[in-house]
């Protein structure tokens, strides 16, 4: 059976054994992946649409009685899988820490304020263009015990599903020009730096909104149909 | 031509934005299939072991399954579903004890390739903290005849297969147990790339 996924993309994602994110050593297989046929069972994924959100819950600032504290943003950009093609109506959910650095989790303890206000969940759709956005508050950077003085960078996490259960991504956008990126290995768990700058939003004048908010843009890329041109250029036909 | 988004972890505080316990909308259920959906009704539950042997409490199962005929809800399938309210998709984070369960219908035998068939097979994705993409594996039904014959299964190791099979709870009618050790020795789960 001939794939219908590309598998050459595969390469830009982090290994599963990173040793500097210590989580991985004991979360992370010993035994190799076994390589299977994408049969009926990948190619198809779950379907959800604009039936299944709420326009309200792209607006990360409005969920509340008043307004989160911190720097407004705007955040927008496109779905396209690797062939450059829009992915449209499918779902994107995001969650964050608040402008402080501080999770509404119960797990996040750390001495930063919560803020009434925010909890830090939204989702969207992408329209039949690819396009989303987001409004919501900068989240901030915070420390976690990884390594002595250990902290992420600033982040929105991210989680998009595509057209198939081969598709699905859960991954973390950054903002541009972080001064701890070289210090976070789950960053740097990607290898190839071209992929980590993929990660990485970039700031937008153009959607930048006068007296209101910063603009940043962060386009996505799923995986897409095999034969694309970045794959034929590192792999022949193995079929 | 564009390059892919990297993975990155879906990390600890994924409850936030994906499984509603912080008071957002939950759009995912571990609920696949209400009692009125036609088939075979079952639950899956297990737990999730790292390679300390120690419980997950802080990871999310998502499960993606064909309906009682075999027959997934997606333009690809796009034979006639039993039910149009099923979706096949069902999401849990685990427990504080590291469990996990769905409550869904046994899925039929689905095509597979080259005009083979394959076993009753639910597909599931594994994330979390300390996990930077996701894992992937199948839940089969141990004692199913068309295990025997199923060419995914024909894949892996034989003396590996026996990690990919729930069993029945002999306690609990229709409840099938399926625990995964995301790292171990001979009993690691199999995880796929496909």
């Amino acid at each position: 059976m001939t794939d219908v996924y590309s598998r050459a993309g595969n390469a830009a994602d982090p290994p599963s054994l990173s040793p500097d994110y210590v989580g991985t050593r004991t979360r992370s297989p010993k035994q190799p992946l076994v390589i299977i046929p994408q049969t009926l069972s990948e190619i198809t994924g779950p379907v959800y649409g604009h039936s299944d959100v709420s326009p309200e819950e792209a607006d990360l600032t409005r969920q509340h009685a008043g307004e989160p504290l911190g720097e407004r943003i705007i955040v927008k950009g496109r779905v396209l899988d690797e062939a450059g093609r829009p992915v449209p109506n499918t779902l994107i959910e995001i969650w964050q820490c608040n402008a402080a650095g501080r999770y509404i989790h119960v797990v996040d303890q750390h001495p930063a304020p919560l803020d009434p206000n925010f909890t830090g969940a939204g989702r969207v759709v992408t329209d039949a263009d690819g396009n989303y956005q987001f409004v919501t508050i900068k989240p901030g950077a915070y420390p976690w015990g990884n390594h002595p003085n250990a902290w992420r960078p600033a982040h929105i996490h991210y989680s998009l599903f595509g057209p198939s259960f081969l598709t699905r991504l859960v991954t973390q956008m950054y903002f541009p020009g972080d001064p701890l990126f070289p210090y976070d290995p789950i960053f740097n768990s990607v290898t190839d730096p071209k992929a980590r700058e993929r990660m990485v939003s970039r700031f937008d004048i153009e959607t930048t909104r006068p007296d209101w908010a910063l603009g940043y843009i962060f386009d996505f890329v799923l995986r897409g149909p095999k034969g694309t041109p970045m794959e034929n250029r590192d792999f022949t036909d193995q079929d | 031509m564009p390059g892919r988004t990297p993975s990155q972890t879906v990390g600890p505080f994924l409850h936030i934005g994906l499984t509603g316990q912080y008071g957002f909308r939950e759009v995912f259920h571990a609920t696949v299939a209400d009692p009125g959906m036609p088939g075979s009704h079952i639950r899956i539950e297990g737990r999730l072991i790292d390679g300390n042997g120690n419980i997950m409490p802080d990871a999310m199962v998502e499960i993606w399954q064909a309906d009682s005929q075999g027959r997934y809800p997606h333009p690809a399938d796009g034979r006639p579903l039993a039910s149009n309210s099923f979706r096949g998709f069902g999401r849990c984070a685990t427990a504080k004890d590291g469990g996990y369960a769905f409550a869904t219908v046994k899925p039929g035998s689905v095509p597979g390739p080259d005009g083979s068939t394959q076993a009753p097979h639910i597909n599931v994705g594994i994330f979390a903290r300390g996990m930077l993409k996701r894992l992937f594996t199948r839940i089969y039904f141990a004692g199913d005849p068309a295990n025997a014959s199923d060419p995914i299964l024909a894949l892996v190791p034989p003396d590996r297969r026996d990690t990919l099979m729930a069993k029945p709870d002999p306690n609990s009618p229709n409840v099938w147990r399926f625990d995964i050790r995301v790292q171990g020795g001979a009993d690691e789960t199999v995880f796929f790339d496909a």
